[in-house]
C-alpha cells in the first residue's frame, strides 16, 4: 500500500489543475452556503415620504408621543430615502432608486389623538414578484414593529391619566379641573358625609353614589392591565426541547466546512479509484500485486488525509473572524476523520461504479451538492411525507451525520458526537462493501 | 498437432469460461514450452482475450485448471489496452511495478527494461507524453519486469503504425529467443506468418487448431512456407463451419 499511496501523492502533485479546483471550488462553495445561511436579508431601500410637520404630537391625557418616534422606528428596520413629496417617491420607485415608499400623512397626529379614527400611511410598491414579495414581508415586519413601539408608548401615557383619575391630581388636559379628587378617594370622603347625614332619601342617595365609585375605582384599576393586555396579548415563552443553542454564524462555519471536507473527500477517492480503471491498470494491479480492499483502502484514506487537512486548516481560518472553542480541537478532529472516512468510502463506491474519472466526478458532484442541501432542510419546511423522504436519504448518505458530528464537536450540539461517530462508523462499513462489490468488475 | 520436446512453461488442461449462459471457453487444453512464440487467433468473440486474461489470473476460469510455472501471477501480462500510469514517467512506472511485483533489485530490474525496450534516454518523460508505439513498449515491460518464464500479450500491435509493429515484434522476438515463452493474441494474420512459431486457432471458445502456421497453410489451400496465411485461415475456418 506504501507505494501506491507514494504513487498517487505523485500524480496528485502533478495534477496542479484538479488540486487548485478541489481546494478552491469547495471553498467557494462553503463561503456562498455559509454567507447564505449566516446572513439576513438586507435593508430593503424605502423611500419615506414624512408630511407630517416638525415636532408634531400626539395627546393622550397629559402625556404627549412624538409623532416622529414611529417614524424614527420605521426607519431601523430600512434604509430610509427621505423624499420631500409623494410623486418623487413614486417617481424614484418607477426608476428602481427604492423598492417601496412610506408616506406619512400630514393628519396622523390629528387622527390618532381624536380617538375615535384610526391613523393611516400609504405604502407604495414596484419591482418583479420575487423582490414584490420580499420587500412585502420586510416592510410589514418594520411597520409592525414600528407600530408595537408606538402602541407601547400611547399605553404608558393612557395608564397615566388612568392613574390620574384613580389617586386624583392634575390630569393636564384643557379643560379638566386641577387638582381633581381621585376615584379612590371618594368613598373614604363620602363615608364622612354619610355618617353625618340623618336616614332619609338623600342619605339614600348618597349611599348610592358611595357603591358607584367604590365600583368604578375598582373596575378602573384593572383597565391598566387590560391596556397591556391589548397591546401585547399573547406572550412567547421559547423553551428549546432539543439541541443545543448553536449561535448561527457558528452553524454556518459548521456547514462551510462539512461541505468542503465532502467535496474533497467524494472527489478526490472517486476520481482516484477510476483512474485505475481509466489507465486500465486495475486489472495489473488486481493480479496479485495489490488486493482490491488494500487498494480502496489507500484511495479512501488518501481522500480522507487530504479532506481533513483542508476541513482544520478551514476552521483554524475561520476561527480568526468567528469565536470558536479551541479547547475542543480534539473533539473536531475525531469529527473530521471520521466524517472524512465515511465521506471516503462513498467516493470509492461512485469511483468503483463509474469507468472514468470524468463520469466519476460528475456522479461524486451530482450526488454531493443535493445531499448536502437535503440536509439543511429544516423540519416543517415541507409537507411532512416529503420530510420523512429527505430524512431517510440523509440518513443513508454521510453528509447528515458528518455535519451533527461536526455540530456536536463545534458547538456541543445534539444528538452528541458519540452517536454521530457510529452513525458515520456504519456508512463507512456499508459504502466500503458497495465499493468492494463495485471493484469485483474489473474492465 | 505439435509435440514440444522442452518442458511447458504453461499447462493449459480442459480449461472453461462461461457468462451465465453464454460459454466464451470451451475445454481447451495445450501446453507452451520455453522460447515457444505462440499466436492466439480466432473471429472477434472467439475467447482469445477471456483465454489470455485467465492464463494472467487476471479472471477465474469456470473449469479446466492451468499449471505450470508460468501460470497464474507468474506470467508476465501486457493488456490490449496499455495499463500505465500517464503521469508517472517511463522510470516511474517501471519502478513502482517493480516494487509491486517484489523484485530483489527495483532499480537494476528498471534499468535492465530501459535497455530492453530501447526507452533509456526517455526514462524520465512522462508516458502521456510518448507515442502509442512507445508506450506499448513499456506496456510489455511492465509485464516483463519481475522476469517472468512466460508473457501474455493481448494484441500489442492493434493500435501501432507498420514501423512501430516492426520495433514491437523485434522486441518480442528477442524476448522469445532468450527464453521467455510467449503468447499473443492478434488479428494482423501477417504478423502469425511472419513471427509465431506456432499458432492455436479459437473459434466460439473451442480450440480447432495448434501447430505450425505454416501446417495451417500447407492443409488449408495454401503451398507452405511461403503461403498466404489468411487465406488459409480463412478457408479452415468455413471448412470447420465458423
Amino acid at each position: 500500500m506504501r507505494w501506491l499511496l507514494k504513487k498517487d501523492l505523485l500524480i496528485l502533485a502533478r495534477s496542479r489543475l484538479l488540486v487548485g479546483v478541489l481546494i478552491v471550488y469547495p471553498i467557494a462553495i462553503a463561503l456562498l452556503i455559509g454567507l447564505a445561511i449566516s446572513r439576513t436579508p438586507g435593508k430593503p431601500k424605502v423611500a419615506i415620504v414624512d408630511e407630517t410637520p416638525p415636532g408634531q404630537t400626539i395627546q393622550v391625557g397629559s402625556e404627549r408621543v412624538d409623532v416622529s418616534h414611529y417614524a424614527d422606528q420605521l426607519f431601523s428596520q430600512v434604509q430610509p430615502v427621505h423624499v420631500s413629496s409623494r410623486a418623487q417617491a413614486v417617481a424614484d420607485i418607477k426608476s428602481g432608486r427604492v423598492l417601496a415608499a412610506v408616506v406619512i400623512p400630514r393628519d396622523i397626529a390629528a387622527r390618532i389623538s381624536s380617538g375615535v379614527t384610526q391613523g393611516s400611511i400609504e405604502v407604495l410598491y414596484n419591482g418583479n414578484a420575487l423582490e414584490q414579495s420580499l420587500v412585502r414581508s420586510q416592510l410589514s415586519s418594520a411597520l409592525a414593529q414600528a407600530n408595537v413601539g408606538f402602541s407601547e408608548q400611547i399605553q404608558r401615557a393612557a395608564a397615566q391619566a388612568i392613574g390620574v383619575l384613580l389617586t386624583g391630581g392634575n390630569l393636564g388636559v384643557l379643560g379638566a379641573p386641577s387638582n381633581m379628587i381621585g376615584l379612590g378617594q371618594i368613598p373614604t370622603t363620602l363615608h364622612a358625609i354619610i355618617a353625618r347625614q340623618p336616614p332619609g332619601s338623600q342619605r339614600t342617595q348618597l349611599e348610592r353614589i358611595d357603591r358607584f365609585a367604590e365600583f368604578a375605582d375598582q373596575n378602573l384599576g384593572l383597565a391598566k392591565n387590560v391596556l397591556s393586555t391589548i397591546g401585547q396579548p399573547i406572550q412567547v415563552k421559547s423553551t428549546l426541547v432539543q439541541g443545543r443553542r448553536t449561535p448561527l454564524n457558528t452553524f454556518a462555519v459548521v456547514v462551510a466546512v462539512s461541505v468542503s471536507l465532502m467535496f474533497v473527500c467524494v472527489l478526490l477517492a472517486a476520481g482516484g479509484v477510476a483512474l485505475e480503471r481509466e489507465e486500465h491498470t486495475l486489472a495489473r494491479l488486481a493480479r496479485g500485486l495489490a488486493s482490491r480492499e488494500g487498494l480502496l483502502a489507500e484511495k479512501g484514506l488518501l481522500a480522507a488525509a487530504c479532506a481533513m487537512v483542508l476541513g482544520l486548516a478551514m476552521l483554524a481560518g475561520i476561527g480568526v473572524f468567528v469565536s470558536l472553542d479551541w479547547g475542543r480541537i480534539w473533539q473536531w478532529l475525531i469529527a473530521l476523520a471520521f466524517g472524512a472516512v465515511a465521506f471516503g468510502a462513498l467516493g470509492i463506491a461512485i469511483g468503483a461504479l463509474a469507468r472514468e474519472v470524468r463520469a466519476a466526478s460528475l456522479l461524486a458532484f451530482g450526488l454531493s451538492l443535493p445531499l448536502a442541501f437535503l440536509a439543511l432542510v429544516p423540519s416543517g419546511a415541507v409537507a411532512h411525507g416529503l420530510y420523512d423522504a429527505i430524512a431517510a436519504i440523509s440518513f443513508v448518505f454521510p453528509f447528515k451525520a458528518a455535519l451533527q458530528a461536526l455540530d456536536a464537536a463545534v458547538n456541543g450540539a445534539s444528538p452528541g458526537l458519540g452517536i454521530s461517530v457510529v452513525h458515520l462508523l456504519g456508512l463507512t462499513a456499508l459504502f466500503g462493501a458497495l465499493a468492494r462489490l463495485g471493484l469485483q468488475r474489473l474492465e | 498437432m505439435a509435440v514440444r520436446a522442452r518442458a511447458p512453461v504453461i499447462g493449459v488442461s480442459g480449461l472453461g469460461k462461461r457468462y451465465g449462459e453464454h460459454t466464451a471457453l470451451r475445454e481447451i487444453t495445450f501446453e507452451v514450452a520455453a522460447g515457444e512464440l505462440v499466436a492466439i487467433v480466432g473471429p472477434n468473440g472467439a475467447g482469445k482475450t477471456t483465454l489470455l486474461s485467465i492464463l494472467a489470473g487476471v479472471q477465474r476460469a469456470s473449469s479446466g485448471m492451468v499449471s505450470g510455472s508460468g501460470s497464474g501471477s507468474a506470467i508476465g501480462w501486457a493488456p490490449q489496452q496499455t495499463a500505465l500510469y500517464s503521469k508517472l514517467s517511463v522510470a516511474e512506472n517501471l519502478r513502482l511495478f517493480a516494487r509491486l511485483e517484489r523484485v530483489a533489485d527495483p532499480d537494476a530490474a528498471v534499468a535492465r527494461m530501459l535497455v530492453q525496450t530501447g526507452l533509456g534516454e526517455r526514462a524520465d518523460e512522462r508516458v502521456e507524453r510518448l507515442s502509442g508505439g512507445n508506450r506499448q513498449r513499456v506496456n510489455v515491460a511492465l509485464g516483463l519486469i519481475g522476469d517472468p518464464p512466460a508473457l501474455a500479450l493481448d494484441e500489442p500491435t492493434s493500435a501501432l503504425d507498420p514501423g512501430q509493429r516492426e520495433r514491437v515484434w523485434q522486441f518480442v522476438g528477442d524476448l522469445a529467443r532468450s527464453g521467455t515463452a510467449v503468447l499473443f493474441s492478434t488479428h494482423h494474420l501477417g504478423e502469425v506468418r511472419h513471427y509465431a512459431t506456432r499458432a492455436i486457432v479459437l473459434a466460439d471458445g473451442e480450440l480447432l487448431f495448434d501447430g505450425a502456421p505454416a501446417e495451417l497453410i500447407a492443409t488449408n489451400g495454401g503451398d507452405g512456407e511461403g503461403g498466404d496465411f489468411e487465406t488459409a485461415f480463412v478457408a479452415f475456418l468455413k471448412s470447420r463451419g465458423h
